[in-house]
């Protein structure tokens, strides 16, 4: 279509056709090029130069002393282990949560638009602020002991937020990223739901199919590479949880980028905190991969 | 009956959203006393001893300078950058689009915390590190994939037929582009650039790698959380939040282009 307006632009401007095209050509190379130049010097390059400044040790000489000095420190494992709790946890949750939310806005209620803007809220929310209103939550004189205490359910505060149980600090991060990162796996889902025409839903509800079906054989099918798309972009964020875990865990919970955060702003050392952003590299290719490889879409369509 | 049911999951599902927001609200605007209070009451006293603790707390007002200028560099230097790609990856058909579209889409592959790092490295070398520049520049880095994308699906957004209709009464391609395009793809181009705003607003990992002695508000509360008082907690928490829900209000139409699957061209 494009291709259409440049040769007809070409013709009402009284330029020779032949001519044009060949200085046009360089027209959209030239308005690419500021961004691939800043993108190769601020993302490529960097992202080259972690590998060098993983690989070589504080001597600067070529080794594996930085991810032996990572392997065994004795909070690499657990760091590894709480990420990839968190992840397995949250995905399920922030699905379920998004597709509740998608359902609602497309369901045509009266006030779609101010439904649609409230569960959007935290997609600008920053991450530490989050993990601060969920500490307020969690924290023991805070607002979960004073309903449960309210309600009687508990007879005196219960210390959520205690590094030495995990499970339970790791449960208060879950639902901090829930509450956060949904609304981004939301509007990945509402754009594609947009984009299924009525008339599918139309003639499901014709073969009298409830909202169950519906949804099984008719939505999920037709989203299912908006579904891929979400989960690849969630996952790799994943992986990259930083400030809820330090508002709510404080330094007794580590995950990946915690450790990251800390080789360098404690330690000083790059080297090592490149290892772990290694780490997390290595872990979301890998997982970036299974899901493209466990959700195989036949025919790419605009993706 | 199933409308009935459809208002009481949209209602539980604001709750959810709204509470914790509800929660920070409190915790801004109660005297430090009541702070302390337990049970929690529900409601503040709308006392503003907490927020002038926190912004008169040695250090706040420079980070909070810090962070508006570091955002507002980032907003600037990616409309410069993406603004151009977006409607070039909108409007042109050229060899090599694809390979274009599908590189940035594949930055989103690839963490942040790894780029953090090694520019750290860089920046002090050359000279910008622990500078609102430096910060500036690895947010535009983070924000560029994303509103490059958005700007090319507002670009697509406004009819080529309107382009063309004032081509052929005269204009050329370019005052085209300023007097038709521009006007009608201006809302969702400003969508974009608060975005980045918003990004580098509520950026904390990159930031706290990258400044020293000038950090940015969210690495400031941060690295105050292991011995502040709970008021510069609450107080920071509202201004680390509210900024998101002016942007989000304004920007609540543009943002699903964000989700990807731009419709191009």
């Amino acid at each position: 279509m494009a291709e259409q307006t440049l040769s007809r632009s070409a013709t009402t401007t009284g330029e020779t056709p032949a001519a044009v095209p060949r200085l046009r050509r360089w027209v959209p190379y030239l308005l690419l090029a500021p961004s691939i130049v800043y993108l190769a010097v601020f993302f490529a390059s960097p992202m080259l130069q972690a590998f060098g400044l993983a690989f070589t040790g504080t001597t600067g000489r070529f080794g594996l002393e930085s991810i032996r000095a990572m392997l065994g420190d004795d909070r690499f494992w657990p760091s590894v282990l709480t990420t990839l709790l968190l992840l397995v946890v949250l995905l399920p949750v922030q699905f379920a949560l998004a597709l509740g939310m998608g359902l609602v806005v497309n369901a045509r209620l009266r006030g779609s638009g101010f439904w649609l803007y409230v569960f959007l809220l935290p997609l600008g929310v920053s991450e530490l602020g989050a993990g601060i209103a969920w500490y307020s939550i969690f924290v023991e004189q805070g607002w979960l002991n004073t309903v449960l205490q309210g309600l009687g359910i508990i007879d005196t505060p219960v210390i959520w937020l205690d590094y030495r149980d995990p499970v339970r600090v790791v449960a208060t991060i879950v639902l901090a990223e829930a509450w956060r990162s949904t609304s981004l796996i939301l509007i990945i889902l509402v754009s594609g739901m947009r984009a299924i025409p009525r008339d599918y839903l139309e003639a499901a509800e014709v073969f009298h199919a409830g909202p169950w079906q519906k949804l099984r054989h008719v939505l999920l099918p037709l989203l299912r590479p908006t579904i891929r798309t979400a989960l690849i972009v969630r996952t790799v964020l994943a992986f990259e949880v930083f400030a809820t875990v330090v508002a709510l865990g404080g330094t007794g919970t580590d995950v990946l980028a915690t450790q990251a955060n800390r080789a360098y702003t404690e330690f000083q050392d790059a080297h090592l905190a490149s290892a772990y952003g290694l780490v997390i590299l290595v872990v979301s290719l890998a997982a970036v991969a299974v899901i493209l490889v466990s959700l195989p879409i036949r025919r790419e369509r605009g993706e | 009956m199933r409308r009935v049911l459809g208002y009481a999951a949209a209602a539980l599902l604001a709750g959810w959203i709204l509470v914790p927001i509800w929660f920070v609200v409190v915790g801004a605007f109660s005297s430090v006393a009541r702070i302390y209070d337990y049970p929690r009451p529900p409601v503040p006293d709308w006392s503003l001893e907490t927020m002038t603790f926190f912004v008169t707390s040695a250090g706040v007002p420079q980070a909070l300078l810090s962070s508006v200028l570091v955002a507002v560099i980032t907003g600037v230097l990616t409309m410069l950058l993406a603004a151009p790609a977006g409607y070039a990856v909108a409007r042109h058909v050229f060899r090599g689009a694809d390979a274009y579209r599908l590189t940035i889409l594949s930055t989103r592959a690839f963490p942040v915390v790894v780029l953090s790092i090694p520019l750290a490295v860089f920046f002090l070398q050359w000279g910008v590190y622990d500078s609102v520049w430096g910060v500036a520049f690895m947010h535009t880095a983070l924000a560029l994939p994303f509103v490059v994308l958005m700007v090319s699906t507002v670009f697509a957004g406004v009819p080529v037929d309107l382009e063309e209709a004032a081509q052929v009464f005269g204009c050329s391609r370019f005052t085209a582009f300023r007097r038709v395009v521009v006007p009608i793809a201006a809302p969702g181009i400003a969508g974009a650039a608060t975005f980045a705003v918003l990004l580098s607003y509520n950026e904390v990992f990159a930031a706290s790698i990258l400044t020293l002695q000038e950090p940015t508000l969210p690495v400031f509360v941060l690295s105050g959380l292991t011995q502040a008082p709970l008021p510069f907690r609450y107080a920071g928490a509202l201004f680390l939040l509210a900024p998101a829900f002016l942007f989000i209000l304004l920007i609540r139409k543009q943002i699903l282009g964000v989700g990807g699957r731009p419709t191009l061209r």
